[in-house]
């Protein structure tokens, strides 16, 4: 019997049973589909997150506070407040640095007449517009010399605008707003950059740094953004900034940074561990559906080929090789594994649409783990077909045909 | 004239537990080309086991059979099944044709497995279920058919790969008297034209359409004589009987 025969041959049995075929084959559609839906959202979050950290700028260099040490133990980074207006002073003054953003931010209240948001609140200098890459979209950011007088002025941002002028065309320029009973005039609105993961980058105020930590009393500084130069002096940069920190700090040769130094580039490679272990979870935890689904598709031929045994026995007794009965069987389990995968894959990809489409999330649907769907749908019929094949190529015709 | 099947001191011994049980203890058979030999005995004698093994279905334990120039005891399971597919054609007492297929494609089972291509396939399968006088029922299933119809695209089916021996176990086993006539009229008819015919049968009425009855006691041949009184089919008066039903 050549293959086309035996598909044939296939293709009937598959179709005797409908409705069994389709339940069997439903525990594969669940798990390819469930596979391309987690990829897809998996990619989908690990390309947003390396879009935002790509915004960043490639020049971009972020100094956050060290870890504190509290009697030998180890605190976690960040638990140190090493980070002071001084040390951007010394940040700014060397010669592979272009700009210096100090960024301190707290939630808090912002009132507009009889109109009051919760928003947040961030600090930072006139160099933030170069070293974030934000954009002024009306009126203008606040200068130096703002930032040295601790001025209470303002930037906002679109979001912030419509929860206190009633909407986003609003002007709210030399308005008025009050943080913590402290009035600040507002200068200009940043232009819209949409939400990134559950922030909403419309959604801040800011002011100086200056006039955020020693009027409102914002506490230190969590983060300092500096940008090189150039995207070649990334490397210079970092030497300067430690040397002018590490002086700034007084700190011996004998110690530690009590401060860390990182790069977009690093930033990226971590976040894209993150999500590529996320993905890989989430495939796992499918992939599990998957296998379950081909036990499924064993059992149903193993009944199968007990239902069929008169039928096994009628071929072997006509002349049906051990080869053209197992390759019967075979072809059958991949039928149903295959067309199960199929269905699972356009189910996938519909998933992964309607969660875009109806959620915040973001998926990426690309051709990798539909192709690996495929294929691993294709292996589970041969997998778990296989035993079952055996087991009727193995039977005995004359036990066979008087099997009732 | 080289004997079709030789058979040389064939033993079959099945383990039960710890129990042997020889369902053959030495058989020695000839069968000549053109024979029409009819196994008989009661159940338990071996006539089955018997039956088996002249099939290839089974193997025996101990023991030379020869078919068609071939030595059967020492093949792989896989060479009995081409022996099987080329050789030998099976009419069961139960039919065993596929539920739920025509037929015509029934009969063009045997063809599939022995690579004919699927033209040629159709057209013996036509002409061989024409030659059991069913050209006018090729598209029905089993269960469309009477018993006598089923058993006829059985014979259909043994014949159409041209086997040099078709073997019948109980065909009228399951058939009422004047079917197994119609049945018996068939075999006759092809045996008339050269083909050697095996039938195993527990009916005396059945065996006397043979020419050559071999009797089977304890796993042993007790009686291997030619048929006195044969009893012949007139074809003519089948075949018109044929006419009134279609």
């Amino acid at each position: 019997m050549n293959f086309m025969e035996s598909i044939r041959v296939s293709i009937r049995s598959v179709l005797a049973n409908k409705m069994r075929s389709f339940l069997t084959m439903l525990g594969i559609i669940i798990g390819v589909s469930a596979v391309i839906a987690m990829v897809s959202i998996g990619q989908g979050a690990s390309s947003s997150v390396t879009s935002q950290i790509q915004g960043l700028g490639s020049n971009l260099l972020i100094v956050s506070p060290g870890q504190a040490s509290q009697g030998g133990i180890r605190l976690g980074a960040g638990s140190a407040n090493t980070l002071t207006l001084k040390d951007a002073e010394a940040i700014a003054k060397q010669e592979s640095v272009a700009g210096v953003a100090p960024d301190v931010t707290k939630q808090a209240q912002v009132v507009y007449r009889n109109q009051n948001a919760s928003t947040t609140i961030e600090g930072t200098s006139q160099n933030y517009p170069d070293v974030r890459s934000a954009k002024i979209q009306s009126g203008r950011f606040f200068n130096k010399y703002e930032v040295q007088g601790q001025a209470n002025v303002a930037v906002i941002g679109s979001e912030v605008v419509k929860n206190l002028f009633g909407s986003a065309t609003a002007n709210p320029l030399e308005q008025k707003i009050e943080i913590n009973q402290i009035s600040f005039t507002v200068v200009g609105v940043l232009q819209s950059q949409g939400s990134s993961g559950n922030t909403n980058n419309d959604d801040r105020v800011i002011i100086p740094v200056t006039t955020a930590v020693n009027r409102l009393g914002l506490g230190n500084i969590r983060t300092m953004f500096v940008s090189a130069k150039s995207a070649d002096l990334m490397d210079q940069a970092t030497i300067d900034v430690t040397t002018a920190l590490r002086g700034a700090h007084r700190l011996l040769p004998k110690n530690d940074n009590d401060f860390q130094i990182s790069s977009q580039a690093q930033i990226l490679s971590t976040a894209q561990g993150i999500t590529g272990i996320m993905t890989t979870l989430l495939a796992g935890i499918a992939g599990i559906s998957l296998l379950v689904g081909g036990i499924g598709i064993m059992n149903i031929m193993l009944v199968s080929v007990t239902e069929r045994t008169r039928e096994i026995g009628i071929r072997k007794a006509i002349g049906a090789t051990r080869g053209a009965i197992m390759r019967q069987f075979l072809i059958e389990s991949v039928m149903l594994s295959l067309l199960g995968g199929i269905i699972g894959i356009g189910l996938g990809i519909g998933i992964a649409k309607l969660v875009s489409q109806f959620s915040t999330l973001t998926t990426t649907i690309s051709l990798s783990p539909i192709l690996y769907a495929f294929f691993f749908s294709m292996m589970v019929g041969v997998v778990f077909g296989v035993y079952p094949a055996r087991k009727a190529a193995r039977l005995n015709p004359i036990d066979a045909l008087r099997y009732e | 004239m080289q004997p079709l099947i030789r058979i040389e001191d064939l033993r079959k011994i099945y383990h039960v537990g710890d129990q042997e049980i020889h369902a053959l203890s030495g058989v020695s058979l000839t069968i000549n080309p053109g024979e029409f030999v009819a196994i008989m005995g009661p159940s338990g004698s071996g006539k089955s086991t018997m039956m088996n093994v002249l099939g290839c279905l089974d193997k025996p334990t101990i023991g030379e059979y020869v078919l068609d120039g071939h030595a059967i005891s020492q093949l792989h399971d896989d060479d009995l099944a081409i022996i099987r597919n080329r050789k030998i054609g099976f009419v069961f007492q139960s039919f065993n044709l596929l539920s739920r297929t025509s037929a015509v494609e029934n009969v063009e089972l045997p063809m599939l497995y022995s690579g004919v291509s699927s033209k040629e396939r159709r057209q013996r399968a036509i002409e061989a279920l024409q030659s059991v006088g069913l050209g006018t029922r090729l598209y029905n299933k089993p269960n469309e058919l009477s018993g006598g119809q089923q058993q006829r695209v059985s014979i259909a089916r043994a014949l159409v790969n041209n086997p040099v021996i078709i073997m019948a176990d109980e065909p009228t086993g399951a058939l009422d008297t004047r079917t197994s006539v119609e049945i018996m009229s068939i075999f006759q008819r092809l045996n008339d034209m050269g083909k050697t015919i095996i039938l195993v049968t527990h009916e005396p009425d059945i065996a006397d359409y043979a020419k050559r009855i071999v009797r089977f006691r304890d796993g042993r041949i007790v009686e291997d004589v030619d048929v006195q009184n044969r009893r012949i089919v007139a074809e003519i008066a089948v075949a018109a009987e044929e006419e009134a039903i279609s």
